[in-house]
């Protein structure tokens, strides 16, 4: 024990937090990977749920190997590359959707010490890095040489950089309240009842980060870039095997990240009546998760002037209209307060 | 005219897209949706002139599923060529049956049993209420959602299940013969219409509920893609898109044949001119033809002869003389013209699809919209393509 522990007092603090590091990647990976296969399986048989029909049963117990199958076969089929494409960009878009999304899952609050790197600006970190995935689209619907990957990337890329807006404000709100942009402290300042929840005090930000959440995961009725009806498949048309297997499963850990980012933000992250732990952040997320998966089988797709007027005149206006509501009630409760007696710090 | 030459050295693509591409402004693309594209239902090409979002011109290329129906007719007895009216329309196939069935007896002169009208009709509703489900579930399936096919096949399910009761096949029916049916109506067939007919009539609400009422879809399709009075009559336009542009015109009333006229039922007609009329039109004509089925079951006759006369063979030619049958498809006016010189096959045999005429007009109409909206009034049409292209 003794030298277990002068061991690890040899090492250097660098080290130790590179080894920290790659010990929280390799976890992230492994919770990605499971929530993809978890999502896919999820997905359809939400879909059969939806739809009045069994969804997939056959391979294993419930149709439950169903997606390592699939799994499997994204990874051993052809890459095909079609002619007259730009090879680098071709290749380097996929790779480029999905990689930023294992640094989203860092700052996640699972549980009190469960996160994977607890930074003061994480909504930052987060924000940052999910307009990484936008030049993904761009550069797979640019270089795939192909008009309707060209139309799909041009919608990608103005719905990510309109419903990024709203989301900032949203979170802003958020953030404006706890006087944080980490986490951590966001869930903090939350109890573990419903009606502590942040929801409650900011409902007209929840439903804006809920609108902006399907915009910015491009999932139905906001799948525009992909839009299939019309565009085939938008950005990713050209792409076979892996590299569809990658925007594939950067859309699930894309769903994963927003669907845990409101929970912390807005529905008491991992506490709970009794017993806080990351057990109900994941309960209230894979709930989220569950909804965004009912929507989809629920909706038409929405057109794509009518998505872009939802957000420039409704939820931007709205969004600025609720910071500066909370940036007032900010300023002027505990004056209010103060002046009628009751005190109490905001 | 243009003085190049028809198929220029320097041709890029093929045909159709190069003559396309002559009109072709600075600053646009040409997208070429389909043949193979998800929304063309089948092996519809549409060529598009795009700024952007938007299409400034479309041209429909057709032809890809060109199967000589026409000629066939001409190389064959009437009898034969029966089977190939299963598969013109196959959603609808009652509707060709009867057509060519119809312009054949008048050329013999044949007339056939009450009870065998009746069973016509009723075999003709099911049809519309089958074809009808599918357009239905197929379109709102292009405009993104998911879950109303399944329902609706659902309940088509049921109608194919009827359909194999009378005649034995759930697809590519072919229940008539000239002078009658091949099968008389069994009491289990009228025993499945009967309960067929409540259990679709509650799911019907369900659908307006869920799916008409639905915010998005209807931002999608009311107001959208206006093909008014104007634009079906030039083109031609019949069945559920000229009467959401307010057309009163059904060829069971307007052109009353067979038990039609002792039939009550109502023309369901709009006057907005938009995809919703057209889709709403659709779902009252279900309703309408669940009224008949009603009916007809009531007021068919016991007796009567249904099977044709023994004296119609396989190889029965047809006299001289010319004669021309139109029903009321699902899709519009369904109409075949018969010529026969009294030799071996018919002279000539003219298939009118309704769908042709509808797709004609959608280069008109989808000028100058969202390409998300083309594919959306593409769907309104209900295209049959091998029915287009015959």
């Amino acid at each position: 024990m003794q030298e277990i522990c002068t061991f690890f007092e040899n090492i250097p603090p660098l080290a130790l937090d590179v080894l920290w590091l790659v010990a929280v990647l390799i976890l992230v990976i492994a919770y990605i990977t499971v929530c993809a296969l978890l999502l896919v399986y999820l997905e359809r048989k939400v879909a059969g749920f939806v739809q009045r029909r069994p969804g997939p049963y056959e391979v294993g117990p419930y149709g439950i190997l169903q997606s390592a199958c699939d799994a499997v076969k994204l990874v051993v089929k052809q890459i095909i590359k079609p002619a007259h494409v730009d090879p680098g960009l071709y290749f380097l878009a996929p790779i480029l959707s999905f990689f930023p999304v294992l640094l989203l899952f860092l700052p996640l609050p699972f549980s009190r010490l469960l996160t994977g790197m607890n930074v003061n600006l994480g909504i930052l970190l987060v924000l940052a890095f999910s307009g990484i995935n936008v030049i993904a689209v761009l550069l797979a619907g640019v270089s795939s040489n192909n008009k309707f990957g060209l139309l799909g990337a041009a919608r990608g890329v103005s719905q990510s950089v309109a419903y990024e807006i709203p989301l900032l404000l949203s979170t802003l709100a958020i953030a404006m309240m706890t006087g944080s942009l980490s986490f951590t402290e966001i869930v903090e300042g939350q109890g573990g009842w419903p009606w502590q929840w942040n929801i409650i005090l900011q409902p007209v930000a929840f439903v804006i980060f809920i609108f902006s959440m399907f915009g910015e995961t491009n999932r139905l009725p906001f799948d525009l870039p992909e839009g299939e009806s019309e565009l085939t498949g938008g950005f990713h048309t050209e792409y076979s095997g892996m590299g569809f297997g990658l925007f594939f499963l950067a859309e699930y850990a894309n769903m994963v990240v927003v669907c845990s980012i409101a929970t912390a933000l807005f529905l008491g992250g991992y506490k709970g009546p009794f017993l806080d732990g990351p057990w109900w952040f994941l309960a209230k997320s894979w709930t989220l998760l569950f909804f965004m998966l009912w929507v989809r089988f629920t909706y038409p797709r929405i057109r794509f002037d009518q998505m872009l007027n939802l957000n420039w005149k409704w939820l931007l206006p709205l969004g600025v209209l609720n910071l500066l509501a909370t940036a007032f009630a900010m300023k002027f409760f505990p004056v209010v307060a103060n002046f009628f007696g009751f005190g109490g710090a905001a | 005219m243009h003085n190049t030459p028809l198929f220029p050295k320097d041709m890029k693509g093929d045909f159709y897209s190069c003559h396309f591409e002559k009109g072709k402004q600075e600053d646009t693309i040409i997208l070429n949706l389909g043949p193979q594209h998800p929304s063309t239902h089948g092996v519809l090409r549409i060529l598009c002139e795009m700024d952007g979002e938007y299409v400034l011109r479309a041209e429909p290329v057709l032809g890809y599923l060109h199967r000589m129906q026409e000629k066939m007719g001409e190389i064959k007895y009437p009898a034969q060529y029966m089977n190939n009216m299963g598969r013109v329309d196959y959603l609808n196939p009652m509707s060709w049956n009867w057509a060519f069935v119809g312009a054949a007896e008048k050329v013999m002169g044949v007339e056939v049993s009450e009870r065998c009208e009746y069973a016509r009709v009723i075999a003709m509703e099911l049809s519309r209420i089958a074809s009808h489900l599918v357009g239905w579930g197929a379109w709102i399936l292009d405009l993104g959602a998911t879950t109303p096919i399944l329902y609706a096949f659902d309940d088509r399910e049921d109608v194919l299940d009827i359909i194999q009761e009378l005649c034995g096949s759930r697809l590519t029916n072919v229940y008539f013969r000239v002078g009658g049916v091949c099968k008389d109506i069994t009491p289990r067939a009228v025993q499945l219409i009967k309960e067929f007919i409540p259990s679709m009539r509650k799911r019907i609400p369900m659908y307006h509920a869920l799916v008409t009422k639905n915010m998005i879809l209807r931002g999608r399709i009311e107001g959208i893609g206006i093909i008014d009075r104007d634009v079906c009559n030039r083109y031609g336009c019949t069945g559920p898109v000229s009467r959401g542009a307010g057309i009163a015109h059904d060829t069971r009333r307007a052109e009353p044949h067979s038990v039609y006229p002792k039939l009550d039922f109502n023309i369901p007609v709009y006057t907005e001119a938009c995809s919703m009329a057209r889709y709403k039109v659709r779902l009252d004509e279900i309703e309408q033809s669940l009224n008949i089925l009603e009916q007809c079951i009531e007021q068919m006759p016991a007796e009567g002869d249904v099977l044709p006369a023994k004296n119609i063979k396989f190889n029965t030619k047809l006299p001289a003389g010319e004669a021309y049958y139109a029903v009321e498809g699902a899709r519009g006016k369904v109409g075949v013209w018969i010529a026969s010189d009294g030799g071996k096959y018919p002279y000539r045999v003219k298939l009118r699809a309704p769908g042709f005429c509808s797709l004609s007009c959608f280069a008109e109409v989808a000028k100058g919209m969202l390409l998300a909206d083309a594919i959306a009034v593409l769907g309104s049409l209900d295209l049959v393509i091998p029915e287009v292209d015959r």
